[in-house]
């Protein structure tokens, strides 16, 4: 049982804002995920709810207490660090144990949730071993063993997944979403890889520059992204963006682009109406462009010139020019195309975003 | 395939004689004569040259002849010998535990952030820069009967009404060549137990915050053992250091008063060189080497159960 608020939550250092006015509410038995690029602000809200990192102003409370004064020990908090962080000298029960000995528990106790953890973690033969004879999956498995014993209201993640290696990494993950599942902790993890964020988290909050960019679940953030960034940031291949014009035709609002000209269909024109002859950002998802057939009405056809053919296997990605601008546009693996090639492409008119030139907000 | 094609052409441009060196075992040799002539010539020979000097009855303007054990059953009948034995282990024991604690407890200080940090360090080393002799002198002078500044300010603050003889009564003799020593060894223990302390992560200490560690439980259970290896090498070194310290005893009390602060060197220097009575100072002079064998032994063996672990 554990929420943890964040309120107005700022952190300086010395002259550098790096967490601006973070507001969170995280629910009980949530997995929270905290993303974006590196210096973003994210480790540092981590380490602020961990009370490894002082407060500048602002509030973090946990289960409706505040906690801003409160030492990282008795927060009954557990984290797991980018490196692990594993007590070198202690062998994996050791370092497992150390939380509870400092907690002063019984001995039985100690060893009971030791061959729990180990259990569910798989890592009952490696109890006796060193840090250091360890692989980095089984160190990264002694690392969440040494949090789960503890049994605290709240999991801190810091990048535990990346030093890694890929495979592995999709491996954990899912192990990851298993845990908790399974304990139903309350979690806060904090990644600068999206698909991460997007696999693991209940709701995911983009965060850039010190500012919370968007809050919301998974699929929230990747149908109505809040703004450019977000648009860009969240969903693999990233979105293509396309700097056009609004103008209006017969009531209808067409997006003018050089080589591109598209009718806004019509929840999108209404929103655009307004904004007749200003400069805009189009948005459009790879996958969400296709080659043109005789089906898709012509509003929303343009003519593009493939310049590199990336064969993925389950797909094709095609980077293709359309004036100035370069558009990727995900294809059936079976397609014959090369690099050169003149296409006529086509989009989906409903997933169309627009976001203003300026402020690179949603429209 | 164009580096051995490379490696094979030079390799004919060598002269036969060079291309010996080809093979690891004359390689492997060329390389470890230079060592070995130096070690043979300077320590290995002098070394053996000693142990002839300590079974001989060589004094200064006599060759002497073989006398066996017998210099050495005369010192060990010798109190000052025995008195110097005390002494050593004496003076070697407080000022490694006072060395190490003080250094230790310095370089947790210096390992924290702060303004000036690089300078301060730098200062740290001061004492362990300075030439022993220059700076035992000015402490000879700190410590002198007449000019005591140490006096002065105890007189000044009113804690002693009459002077005290700080190098003129055995046991406050021994006392302040302890308290140099511990001034001049103290920033190689503090630079090398820092040095220590900036290859343990923040993140292991961090962990245990979150574990539930006070800050004092965090040095018992995380500092203190991963900062063992580094600090039983220092111990090691310190140690044969003190043990066979010669300078600062020579220059400060010169072994007196009345004998009572001589160390091994000082000793054996004063009855070998200053009396004349080579074999017996040579015998001294060994007597050193089973005690430092022994402590050196017993510490590698620690080490490398410590490094094990």
């Amino acid at each position: 049982m554990a929420e943890v608020s964040i309120r107005k939550l700022n952190k300086m250092f010395d002259v550098t804002h790096v967490v601006k006015d973070v507001d969170l509410e995280i629910r009980d038995k949530e997995f929270v995920v905290l993303v974006g690029p590196s210096g973003c602000g994210k480790t540092t809200t981590l380490r602020m709810v961990a009370g490894l990192e002082a407060i500048s102003s602002g509030q973090i409370l946990i289960d409706d207490s505040v906690v801003n004064e409160v030492p990282p020990m008795d927060r009954d908090i557990a984290m797991v660090f980018q490196n692990y962080a594993l007590y070198p000298h202690m062998s994996v029960a050791g370092n497992m144990a150390f939380g509870l000995k400092m907690r002063k528990f019984a001995k039985p106790e100690i060893e009971t949730r030791i061959k729990r953890a180990a259990a569910i973690l798989g890592i009952e033969n490696l109890l006796e071993r060193k840090p250091r004879q360890l692989s980095g999956g089984q160190r990264q498995r002694v690392a969440l063993g040494r949090a789960i014993v503890r049994d605290p209201k709240v999991f801190l993640f810091d990048e535990p997944l990346s030093n890694l290696d890929a495979k592995l990494r999709v491996q954990m993950r899912v192990e990851l979403k298993k845990l908790h599942e399974r304990l139903g902790t309350t979690a806060i993890y904090v990644t600068h890889d999206q698909v991460e964020a997007m696999t693991l988290g209940d709701r995911v909050v983009v965060m850039k520059d010190g500012w919370v960019q968007q809050v919301g679940d998974p699929l929230e953030l990747y149908n109505t992204p809040a703004n450019r960034f977000v648009a860009g940031f969240i969903g693999s291949p990233a979105m293509n963006f396309i700097e056009a014009t609004l103008g209006e035709n017969n009531g209808t609002v067409i997006a003018e682009a050089p080589g591109l000209r598209l009718t806004l269909p019509g929840s999108l024109a209404a929103r655009a109406r307004t904004r007749a002859g200003r400069a805009v950002t189009l948005g459009i998802r790879p996958e969400d462009v296709h080659i043109a057939t005789d089906r898709d009405s012509p509003e929303f056809c343009f003519d593009a010139t493939v310049e590199v053919v990336e064969q993925l296997g389950s797909e094709i990605l095609l980077d293709t020019r359309v004036g100035p601008a370069t558009v990727v546009a995900s294809v059936e693996p079976t397609m014959r195309i090369r690099s050169n090639d003149r296409l006529r492409l086509s989009l989906k008119p409903e997933r169309l975003h627009l976001f203003d030139a300026e402020t690179e907000a949603a429209i | 395939m164009a580096v051995t094609a490379l490696s094979a052409a030079e390799s004919k441009r060598l002269s036969p004689r060079l291309r010996r060196l080809e093979d690891e075992r004359w390689l492997a040799m060329a390389l470890l004569t230079p060592t070995a002539v130096l070690l043979g010539l300077f320590i290995a020979y002098p070394f053996f040259e000693g142990v002839l000097l300590s079974l001989s009855s060589t004094r200064v303007g006599d060759p002497g002849h073989f006398v066996g054990l017998k210099n050495f059953h005369k010192i060990w009948d010798d109190s000052i010998f025995r008195t110097t034995v005390w002494n050593t282990f004496w003076y070697t024991g407080v000022t490694t535990v006072f060395k190490l604690a003080l250094g230790l407890w310095l370089a947790i200080l210096l390992n924290r952030h702060f303004k000036g940090k690089a300078i301060v360090r730098a200062f740290i080393l001061l004492p362990f820069i300075i030439p022993t002799v220059l700076s035992t002198f000015a402490w000879k002078w700190m410590f002198d009967p007449t000019f005591s500044v140490i006096n002065w300010t105890l007189f000044q603050l009113g804690f002693i009404t009459t002077r005290i003889n700080w190098l003129g009564d055995p046991d406050l003799a021994m006392t302040s060549i302890i308290v140099i020593n511990i001034w001049r060894g103290v920033p190689f223990f503090a630079i090398t137990l820092l040095a220590g302390l900036q290859t343990i992560s923040p993140e292991l200490h961090e962990a245990a915050a979150i574990d539930g560690a006070r800050p004092w439980a965090r040095f018992w259970h995380v500092t203190w053992p991963l900062l063992m290896p580094v600090t039983l090498v220092v111990v090691l070194f310190s140690v044969i250091q003190t043990f066979a310290d010669f300078q600062l005893v020579y220059v400060m009390t010169g072994g007196g008063p009345a004998n009572a602060t001589h160390l091994f060197a000082t000793y054996a220097y004063q009855l070998g060189i200053g009396t004349g009575l080579l074999s017996e100072g040579a015998a001294i002079s060994l007597a050193m080497f089973p005690f430092l064998f022994v402590i050196v032994v017993v510490q590698l063996l620690y080490i490398r159960r410590v490094e094990t672990r």
